[in-house]
This record gives structure tokens, sequence and C-alpha cells, in this order.
């Protein structure tokens, strides 16, 4: 009995560890596995070429990705891309690691990422944004209010904790005629680390005065309630009456989720859409690099909280095919796959912006 | 266990060299199989050391008393997270303990035809079979709304009490904690009732023959003897519930708060790693590697604790 104990005891120790096996395993993975070689010898450039890529990164253009990659199969059944949405700082280390064919980030490539991967690979970067989002406001406050207004300060005040009940006169200032409850706020943000938040904290940052967290994937948050993921945000504030929390609005739309007017820098209340969301890059010059960041737009129309997300790109690939399957996917995706990407609430990135990705991604990733 | 000192009595006859060599065999096998153990504990605890290096020189000592959990500015401090992790566990073990020495004695005894009592015993096993994400979901959708109501009026009603002091948000520290204790009750219940079982016939019938009644019995005789199989479940269950991942992620709140509130949101150190480390970088992993090692040393000392108590009470 007693040895039988001790070596259960052990066992505890070594289950308990198990978490710390599994963290490591995934980084040493991260690190040192090889490439992906599911490719099939080099084809001629052209109409039917044939490559199987793998790419990992954000979750927040995942549903659409994921869509993407799965129509653009059926029309090219030569091409399979598989997409991990494991997060963007994943997608990031792996992009550099080279354990993928691509990578996709929320959050543009810092400084320190670039100076790595130059000094890794001897060449730039390349960084190209494939679509955009809002983050709403999802709450829940019974079947009574269907359209909440929020102001600056109200939201503001929500997220700093400072507004903590629902009739708070800087509410009800906006929602006249709203029979609004008494009952307090439940602020549900992400507690995993997401572009979600890094979008959202970059306008929270810019358009709270007070705020003190600053804006990153993962912050310290002043109140509320964490929940994993979008659907653990979803499920917390459908469940809880009283609740409100951030989360992209292909997810909102998707769940029938009440979401909040915002007021933007103009002054006006704007709905959620993906048109509000492009108004809000609208005369937005845009960089060299595509490191596009709108955290607080100016137009009129614009919804304030949207983002852009990257797709990571290596300027050589070993195989032709890849590099051509890559081409002809990115070209696939600013024309026919743009359909897509508004049916699933994303923003569909045209004109200007749209022509200059097309021509960098055929200009500059080539084939060894 | 013993059944190898059986056959010393009949290996009169000669073994034959093969035969001989087998065992010599076996011996370094077995030998090979417990060191290699030790040997992988040993090597995981070192690995994760290695990566919290950064953080273990950036914030010493201090990162156990410190609450802030900043990665933008890159300060951290693992203090909200180990009272989390420690409160949970103890609350866990208060509901599960007497509940699971409760199903163990009921089952140990004869209250039940054996027909009946193995039905139960099989299902109690079973609760330990359910994967912890779906205790989590069912946290979500029946627990947290279930316990809403008692947690209002528990705060309501007792609010004056700082351990109710706080509104319930929906996910919390008492949900965590009654998720938890479910699901440690089966290891508590299923070694207890071994322990319980195996206490030797006489001593039971040596009780009733002195004139005992069944409480006696029970309290005087059968808990006492069974004592140490008791407390290593509990320890192997307090053990569960320290480095439980899924299921309290899914309904804590994961709030970096140090308040005397259950009924509070709260977090455990393993629900910031499995919440934070998918998007660290840089020393946040350090500081999450330490935070694991942090865990890793807290369940040691579980252990060790342990042990002392079963060493103490033998030699009474």
């Amino acid at each position: 009995m007693f040895s039988y104990l001790q070596s259960s005891r052990w066992g505890v120790a070594a289950s308990s560890l198990a978490l710390a096996v599994g963290l490591i395993s995934c980084q040493s993975q991260t690190a040192e596995a090889p490439p992906q070689a599911g490719t099939s010898p080099a084809s001629p450039a052209g109409g039917d070429v044939k490559a199987s890529l793998s790419g990992a990164g954000a979750s927040f253009p995942a549903p659409l990705y994921q869509r993407w990659f799965s129509e653009y199969n059926k029309e090219n059944p030569g091409v399979q891309i598989s997409y991990q949405s494991v997060g963007s700082g994943a997608g990031v280390e792996q992009y550099l690691a080279k354990t993928v064919d691509f990578g996709a980030t929320d959050a543009p490539l810092t400084e320190e990422e670039r100076k790595q991967f130059q000094s890794k690979y001897n060449a730039e970067p390349i960084q190209v944004p494939m679509t955009g989002g809002a983050v709403v406001f999802a709450y829940n406050l019974g079947g009574d209010v269907e359209n909440l207004r929020l102001s600056r300060e109200a939201y503001c005040g929500i997220v700093q904790g400072e507004v903590k009940t629902w009739n708070d006169p800087l509410i009800a200032q906006a929602n006249q005629g709203v029979n609004l409850p008494s009952t307090p706020i439940n602020f549900v943000h992400r507690s995993d680390g997401s572009g979600t938040t890094f979008i959202f904290t970059n306008h929270i940052a810019e358009a709270c005065p007070n705020w003190k967290a600053g804006s990153g994937k993962s912050v310290e948050w002043p109140t509320g309630v964490g929940a994993k993921g979008n659907e653990g945000i979803t499920a917390q504030v459908q469940q809880t009456e009283g609740s409100i929390g951030y989360v992209e609005f292909a997810y909102a739309n998707e769940n029938n989720l009440n979401m909040a007017s915002l007021e933007n820098s103009a002054g006006e209340f704007v709905e959620p859409g993906p048109q509000a969301a492009a108004a809000a890059l609208e005369g937005q010059e845009i960089p060299e690099d595509f490191a596009l960041e709108v955290p607080d737009p100016s137009g009129q129309n614009a919804y304030p909280i949207v983002g852009l997300t990257w797709l990571l790109l290596y300027p050589q690939y070993d195989d032709p095919a890849k590099a051509q399957a890559l081409k002809n996917f990115v070209n696939w995706a600013f024309s026919d796959g743009g359909k897509y990407a508004e049916e699933l609430g994303y923003l569909p990135l045209t004109g200007e912006v749209a022509q200059r990705v097309q021509s960098t991604v055929s200009e500059e990733v080539a084939a060894r | 266990m013993s059944s190898v000192t059986g056959d010393s009595q009949k290996a009169t006859y000669q073994r034959s060299a093969v035969s001989r060599k087998a065992d010599v065999g076996f011996l370094w096998l077995t030998r090979f199989f417990a060191l290699a153990v030790g040997g992988v504990l040993a090597w995981i605890a070192v690995e994760v050391a290695i990566e919290a290096l950064p953080a273990i020189r950036q914030f010493g000592w201090q990162f156990l008393f410190s609450s802030t959990w900043d990665p933008v500015d890159d300060v951290y401090g693992a203090w909200p997270f180990i009272y989390g992790t420690v409160v949970s566990s103890l609350i866990a073990l208060i509901l599960a303990l007497p509940v699971g020495i409760g199903v163990a004695l009921f089952l140990s005894e004869d209250f039940l035809p054996p027909r009946i009592q193995q039905p139960i015993v099989f299902m109690v096993e079973l609760l330990a079979a359910i994967p912890s994400v779906v205790y989590g979901l069912w946290g979500i959708f029946v627990l947290i709304p279930l316990l809403g109501s008692i947690g209002l009026w528990l705060h309501q009603n007792l609010g004056w009490i700082p351990l109710f002091s706080t509104p319930p948000r929906g996910p919390g520290m008492h949900i965590a904690g009654v998720v938890l204790a479910i699901m440690i009750l089966p290891l508590i219940a299923a070694i207890s009732r071994d322990a319980l079982v195996s206490v030797p016939r006489d001593l039971r019938q040596g009780a009733y023959g002195l004139g005992a009644t069944r409480w006696e019995t029970i309290f005087k005789i059968l808990l006492p003897a069974a004592f140490s199989g008791i407390v290593g479940g509990t320890m192997l269950a307090l053990g569960r519930a320290l480095g439980e991942t899924m299921a309290v992620t899914m309904v804590i709140g994961n709030a970096a708060n140090v308040s005397p509130s259950i009924l509070a949101p709260a977090s455990t150190v393993s629900a910031l790693l499995a919440n934070q480390f998918a998007e660290a970088g840089g020393l946040q992993i350090a500081s999450l590697m330490y935070a694991a090692l942090i865990l890793f040393g807290l369940t040691l000392l579980v252990n060790m604790l342990a042990e002392l108590l079963i060493r103490r009470v033998r030699q009474i």
C-alpha cells in the first residue's frame, strides 16, 4: 500500500508537469520541425499548378481564410492550402522559423522581427494585407434594448471600470427613451492573447485619455471577466444578462449578437458593418510595408474600431510551384474571392491597395 | 505486490542459465524504467528552469509576490495566479473531501446488496473518465446559470462576510471550486474505498465483538486504519486540482485579481499558461515558464507535506 501511494504521488508530480512538457514540446517543434514537404515535383507555371501549402497564424481572419482555401481548392483542385489558426504570435514565430509556407498576423511585424528575418534569410519579409474587419461591442440586455448607442466617454468608462451600471448617465445620455436597467455592467474581455484584443486596445489607447494599460495582444485589464476565444466571450455574453464584450464583427454577425453603435472621432454614431469599416480606411496613406494601422479613423461614416490583417510570404520559395500557387491565390482572393469576404462580414480590400498588394506579390515572390 | 517471495521456497531445483539470464535482464529492465521516470521528471524541470531563466534574473523572488501581469510593459508577477491556484484547489478539497469519504464509506459497508453496489462503484469511477473540456462546457452552460442565483442570494443576504462581498458576475472562483470538486471526487472516493475495503476483517469483527456500534466501528476503527490511504487519495486529488487547466480556464473568469470574495473572478497558474502561451514572446514566455516552475514546486510541496503527514500518523 505504502509503495503504491508513493509511486502514485510521483505520478501527480509528473502529470502536473504534463502541461509544461506540452508547452516545451510546442516550442521546440516550431523551432526544429522540418519544413513541410508535401509538394509534388515542380510543374511549369501556369493554370494547373500542383502544390500543397501550409500556413499558420492569426485566428481573427481564420474563418475567411478557411473559406477562401476551400473555395480556391474547388476551382483549382491541384492546389491544397491548409491553415492552422494558432494565433498571430505563433504564426509569426513559425514564419520566422520557416516551418510554414506562409504566416498570418493581425499585428504588423515589429522592427525586431524584421531584423530577425533579415539576418536569418538575408532578405526582406513580404507582408501584405489580405482583409480587414471591425471589432464590435456585443451586449446582452435581455430582449429589450435592440440598438444601444455608446458615446466615447461611455465605452471608455465601461472598459476602465468607471461606468458600473447600465443606467449610468453617460450611457443614458445617448439612449433617450430607452429603458436601461440599473443592473451592474459585466465587461467581458479576451483572456488569451489575440489579434482582436490588439485591434481593440489599439483604439482604446488612442480614444480614451485615462487608459493606462497600453495596447497589445494581451494587456493588464483594470476590470472585467476574461473568457477564452471569441466563442468564450459569446457564451459569456449570451448567458449573463448585463454583459458586454468585444468580438470581431464576423463572429458577432454569425451568432446574431446585439451590437452597439459607437461614437467615432467625428462625433457620429456608427453601426458596425463592412461598409462602415471600409469608410475607416478611406483616404489613408498606405506605407511601403503595408503596415497601416488606423487606431482612430477620422471619417464621418467610419466605424471607429477597425484593423487589417496580414499575410506573411517569403521572397524565395525552393519549389516554383509553391511560389506560383501563392501568386495565383492572392490574385484570386482580390478578384473572385472578394465576395466571400463580404459574405462573412470581413472588409474586402479594393482599388489601389488591392492592386499594390497584387503587384508586390507577383514581383517579389520568386522561386529559387 | 509481494508474490515473488512466495517462490523462494520452491526454488530448490536447478534453474537453467536462460532462466537466470532472464531474471537479471528483467531486473535491469525494471531498473531502467524506474530511473527513466525520474530522468524525465528532472529533464522537464531543468528544461523549464532554463527557459525561465531570463524572468528569474529579471524579477527574482519578487515574482512570487507581485500582482502586476502587464505584457505591454513586460512587467510580470504571479501572485494572483498562485493565490487563485491554491484557493480554488482548497475550495474543491473542502467540498469534495466529506462527500468523497461519505461515498467511500457507503460503498464499502454492506448497506447495499452487491448487485446494486457494483454499478454505483463503477459510476463513481467513470466520473474520472470524463474529459475536462466537457466539465468546462458543463460548467459554462449548466453550473453558471444554476449557481448564479445562489451566488446572488449569498451576496445579498450574507454580503457582510468578506467571502461573499462581491456580486457574482457569471464565472468566478466559486464555479471553478465546484467544478474541480466534482472532478476530484472520484479520485478521493475510489482510493478511500479501496483503503477501507482493505482494512483487515479481523479489526472490524473485533470491534463488533467488543460491543462497538457501527458508528463507533466506522469512526474509531475503520477510518483511522484506512487513514494513510485516504490521505494518499486526497493528495492525488489535490494534485489534480492544482494542475487542472481546461475546465478551470473556462469557468474561473481569468481576471488577475486577489479578492477575498469567492464570487469574484480569479485565475490560476495553469489557466494563465493555457491563455497566454500561444501569443507570448520574449520575456513573457520566460515569465510563463517561471510560473510553470512555481506550479511544479507547489505540487512537490503538497506531496512532501502529505508524505510527512502519513509518516507522523504511522508513528502514533
